[in-house]
C-alpha cells in the first residue's frame, strides 16, 4: 500500500513560510504532511479504504493516502493514513491567555517569599470530588515532586497540605479554612463526561455563597486544564500538561504579593 | 534454583521469616474480629441477595439492622440460624421479613448449637457446591480447549457500560488478550455496599456487581469456546467490599482479583484494621475459588521513587505473601505487584529494571507475578511511549511474568481505544514470540550491575523488614513506610464497621474454606 521510498512529485507550490497561513511541515515549506490514525466501524476491504480516503479528503486532506490498515475485530478497521493538509492558520494573529508570572526555581521562589512577604504562604492541595487519582497533585507538592523539579513540600517558604485524593468540595474547603491557606490547588486527573468541570464550577460555587472567593487565590490543574479554562471557570490559574511546582509556587508568590500591595 | 542473579537464598529465607513474624502479629489481631462487610458476605453465602425497594442491597439491610442494634458481634450466622430454626423459612425470605420490618431477629428464642448447624449444613453445602462447580468448570475448559500462554496478556476496558465493555473484551480477546480486566468507576472502593444488577454509568469504569461479572463472564466464554482459549475475566476485590466481592467472583467465575488491603490502607485511605480483617476472609474465599489475586505494591512507586522505594516493593511483596498463605491461599494463586516505574532517561535504567523483575521471579518461584507498564513517565508522546512498553515487555518475556499488564501508548491521554489495545497487544506478542528464549540463554556478570543491583534490594528489604518486625505493620504504616504515605490506626474510612467476635459468634466457612478446593 506505501508507495515508493521517495517522493518523486515535482514541488510546484510556494515554499516560503508564511507565518498568516500555516501549515504542517513534513520535509518540505508548506507540504502539508499530516499523519492520520483512525478505527471506522466497518469490515476491511476495499470499500473500507476508500471510505477511509473519503473521509480524509472532508477533514481537509488533497492526496489521502491509507498506508496501513488492519481489521481489528469483525466490523472495526484501523487505518494509518498520510494526507496533505489544505487548511492553514493565521499565526501572527492568535491571543492565548497564558499564566502572567515568572517561573522561578524552588531557592529563588523561596527567596522571593522571604523577601516580598516574609512568612510562609500556606497552600492546601487535594484531588476532588470522586477523582481518586493522586498522581497530578503528587507531582506538584511530593517532597520529591516530577521530572527534575522539586515538589512544594520542600520549599522552605512554603507550608504545603497535600490531602490527597476524594476530597470533597465541602471537605476541602473547611480544612482550608481551618489552616488558613493563602491558596487552594485543585487536581483534576479524571475527565470523563467532564466531571472535572462540574466539580471545579462547584467548588467556585461554595466558596462564592461563602464569601471565600477573595480570600484565597484558587488554582486547578491537570492534563486537560489550560489556563484558559481555568480563567473561565472562575479560577485564578490553571496549570496543565509540563507545568510543574516551582511553575505553580511562583504564580502563587507573586499573584499573593500583587494582591497585597 | 539456581539463581542467576547470585542471590543468597539464605537470605531469601531470612526475609520470608521476619515476613512471617510481621504477618503473623496481624493475624492474631484478624483472628478476633469481623466485620460489616464480613457479615454480609455470609448473608450471601447464605443465599441472600436482591435489593429492597430502596436498593438498598438485602446483605446490607439484615446487618445494619443487627449494627443498630448493638449485637453485630454476635454474628449474622447466629441470628439467621436461629431465625430458621424457628421460622422453617430460608434464609432469603427472612431477609425480606427483616426489610419489611416484621421480624425482629434479636427476639428470636435461641435454639442449641446442634441444631442451629443442622440447620445450616444444606444451605453451606449448596454454597459451597456452587463455587466449586464454577471452578471446576474453568479447570475443564483450560484442560480440554487450552489457555494462552504466559506471560498472560492483561487488558482492561473502561467504557462505563458493561455491554459496551463485552464488545471491547471480545475485541481485545480476539487479538490474543488472555485476561480481561473490567475497571470499577472512580469512587466505588469507598462505598460500603455493592450495587446491585447490571450498569451502564460510571466514570472512568462501571460498578462491579454480581450481575456485571455474569455478564462479562458469559461473553468471554462465548469467544472463549470459538477461539480456542480460556479467556479470564479480572475486577477489583478491594475497597470497602473485599470479602463480599470476592464472594460474588466465586459464584460467577471470576478468575482473576486485585485483592490487597495495603493498597486500599495507602491510597484509598481505607481503615487498616477493617480492611486488614476484611482482607482476611476475601483471600479464603479467592483461594477456594481458584482466584489469581492481584496486589498492588507497583502503585507504591508512583507516589514514592521506583529506584529508591525498589525494596519496599519487595518487602510488601514478602508479607503479602506471609498474609495470603495464612488464608490459605497457594502460591500458584498469588499475583503478586511490581512494576517498570523507573525514569527513563536513567542511565543503565533498564538493567535495574530487569535486576528487579528477574530477582521478584526468584524469590517467588511459583507465584504469576503481576508486571505493571510504566504509567508515570509516560507523556502524551505516544511514540516514545511504545518503545518504554517494548523493553516492559522484554523484561517481561525475559524474566517469565505471570500476568503482563499491557501498557498502552496513550496512557496519561485517555482510557484505551479499541486501536490502542491493538497497539499494545501487537508489541507484546511481537516480542514475546522474537524473544522467546531469552531467559534460557542469559546469565548475569559475575559483580556486574545486575547482580549487585538485586542484592542491594534484597539486603534493604531485609533492613526495612527488620524495623518492621520490631514495630509491628500498623506501626510502620502509621510512619509512612510504604509509598512515602502516612495513615492511622484508627483513622480512614470503616472502622466503624468493626466488631470484636462475641460468645456467639460463628463463622463456620472459615474452616470448610481455607486452603481447600
Amino acid at each position: 500500500m506505501a508507495g515508493g521510498l521517495y517522493s518523486m512529485s515535482a514541488k510546484d507550490f510556494d515554499q516560503t513560510l508564511d507565518l498568516t497561513k500555516v501549515k504542517p511541515y513534513g520535509d518540505t515549506m508548506n507540504d502539508g504532511k499530516v499523519q492520520v490514525s483512525f478505527t471506522l466501524p466497518v469490515p476491511s476491504g476495499a470499500e473500507a479504504e476508500e471510505a477511509a480516503k473519503l473521509l480524509m479528503k472532508k477533514m481537509g486532506f488533497d492526496n489521502p493516502l491509507v498506508a496501513f490498515y488492519k481489521e481489528l475485530t469483525p466490523g472495526f478497521t484501523f487505518f494509518n493514513c498520510y494526507g496533505n493538509l489544505t487548511h492553514t492558520v493565521d499565526y501572527s494573529n492568535i491571543y492565548v491567555p497564558k499564566v502572567e508570572s515568572n517561573t522561578m526555581d524552588m531557592h529563588e521562589c523561596d527567596e522571593y517569599i522571604k523577601e516580598n512577604i516574609g512568612r510562609k504562604l500556606v497552600l492546601v492541595g487535594a484531588s476532588t470530588g470522586t477523582d481518586a487519582h493522586t498522581v497530578g497533585i503528587d507531582a506538584i507538592m511530593n517532597m520529591k515532586g516530577y521530572a527534575g523539579h522539586y515538589g512544594l513540600e520542600r520549599y522552605d517558604m512554603v507550608e504545603a497540605y497535600n490531602l490527597g485524593s476524594q476530597v470533597p468540595n465541602e471537605e476541602f474547603l473547611a480544612k482550608a479554612i481551618e489552616l488558613k491557606a493563602d491558596a487552594i490547588l485543585v487536581s483534576q486527573t479524571v475527565t470523563q463526561k467532564d466531571v472535572h468541570i462540574q466539580n471545579l464550577t462547584e467548588l467556585i460555587e461554595l466558596m462564592e455563597a461563602e464569601g471565600l472567593r477573595d480570600k484565597m487565590i484558587v488554582v486547578c490543574g491537570g492534563p486537560r486544564i489550560s489556563h484558559e479554562l481555568a480563567k473561565e471557570l472562575g479560577y485564578d490559574a490553571g496549570f496543565g500538561a509540563n507545568t510543574y511546582a516551582d511553575d505553580v509556587a511562583s504564580f502563587v508568590a507573586q499573584e499573593f504579593v500583587k494582591r497585597n500591595k | 534454583m539456581q539463581s542467576k542473579l547470585g542471590l543468597d537464598f539464605k537470605k531469601v529465607e531470612r526475609a520470608k521469616g521476619l515476613a512471617k513474624e510481621i504477618a503473623n502479629e496481624v493475624q492474631a489481631f484478624v483472628e478476633s474480629y469481623s466485620t460489616v462487610a464480613v457479615e454480609r458476605t455470609l448473608c450471601r453465602l447464605m443465599g441472600i441477595d436482591g435489593v429492597d425497594a430502596n436498593e438498598v442491597p438485602l446483605p446490607n439491610v439484615v446487618v445494619d439492622d443487627l449494627k443498630a442494634k448493638g449485637v453485630l458481634n454476635q454474628g449474622v450466622l447466629f441470628y439467621l440460624a436461629n431465625a430458621m430454626v424457628n421460622t422453617g423459612m430460608t434464609p432469603q425470605q427472612i431477609a425480606e421479613k427483616v426489610s419489611d420490618g416484621s421480624l425482629d431477629l434479636t427476639k428470636v428464642p435461641v435454639a442449641d448449637k446442634a441444631e442451629l448447624e443442622k440447620v445450616m449444613q444444606p444451605v453451606i453445602d449448596k454454597s459451597i457446591n456452587k463455587i466449586r462447580t464454577r471452578r471446576q468448570y474453568r479447570e475443564n475448559f483450560i484442560e480440554t480447549v487450552g489457555e494462552g500462554a504466559k506471560p498472560y496478556l492483561y487488558v482492561i476496558v473502561a467504557t462505563g457500560n458493561i455491554y459496551e465493555d463485552t464488545v471491547q473484551a471480545e475485541a481485545a480477546a480476539r487479538q490474543g488478550a488472555d485476561i480481561i480486566a473490567v475497571i470499577r468507576t472512580t469512587g466505588q472502593s469507598l462505598l460500603d455496599y455493592v450495587p446491585y444488577g447490571a450498569t451502564t454509568e460510571g466514570f472512568g469504569g462501571t460498578y462491579a456487581t454480581q450481575e456485571n461479572f455474569r455478564i462479562m463472564r458469559e461473553a468471554m466464554d462465548k469467544v472463549g469456546k470459538e477461539l480456542g482459549r480460556y479467556i479470564r475475566v479480572c475486577n477489583y476485590c478491594s475497597g470497602l467490599c473485599m470479602p463480599e466481592i470476592a464472594i460474588m467472583g466465586a459464584f460467577e467465575g471470576l478468575d482473576v482479583m486485585l485483592n490487597d488491603a495495603l493498597y486500599g490502607i495507602l491510597f484509598r485511605d481505607i481503615n487498616m484494621q477493617r480492611t486488614l480483617i476484611d482482607q482476611y476472609m476475601s483471600r479464603i474465599i479467592n483461594g477456594f475459588a481458584g482466584v489469581i489475586i492481584n496486589t498492588g505494591e507497583d502503585n507504591y512507586l508512583t507516589t514514592a521513587d521506583a529506584v529508591e522505594a525498589a525494596h519496599t516493593v519487595l518487602a510488601s511483596d514478602l508479607i503479602n505473601e506471609q498474609l495470603a498463605l495464612l488464608a490459605g491461599l497457594p502460591e500458584e494463586q498469588m499475583g503478586l505487584g511490581h512494576a517498570f516505574e523507573m525514569d527513563p532517561m536513567l542511565e543503565n535504567g533498564f538493567l535495574y529494571e530487569l535486576a528487579q523483575a528477574q530477582m521478584a521471579r526468584e524469590i517467588f518461584p511459583k507465584a504469576p507475578l503481576k508486571y505493571m507498564p510504566p504509567t508515570k513517565f509516560m507523556t502524551g508522546n505516544i511514540f516514545r511511549g511504545h518503545l518504554q512498553d517494548a523493553l516492559f515487555n522484554m523484561i517481561g518475556i525475559w524474566t517469565n511474568q505471570g500476568l503482563q499488564l499491557l501498557g498502552m501508548p496513550t496512557e496519561a491521554i485517555h482510557t484505551p481505544f479499541m486501536s490502542d489495545r491493538f497497539l499494545s497487544i501487537e508489541n507484546a506478542k511481537y516480542i514475546f514470540n522474537n524473544m522467546k528464549s531469552i531467559g534460557d540463554e542469559m546469565e548475569f556478570k559475575e559483580n556486574g550491575i545486575i547482580r549487585n543491583r538485586a542484592k542491594e534490594v534484597l539486603d534493604n528489604a531485609i533492613a526495612l523488614l527488620e524495623q518492621m518486625t520490631s514495630e509491628g505493620l500498623f506501626n510502620a504504616l502509621e510512619k509512612g513506610i510504604f509509598g512515602d504515605v502516612k495513615r492511622s490506626r484508627v483513622g480512614g474510612k470503616g472502622l466503624e464497621g468493626v466488631v470484636e467476635k462475641g460468645a456467639n459468634y460463628m463463622n463456620p466457612f472459615i474452616n470448610l474454606l481455607k486452603g481447600r478446593k
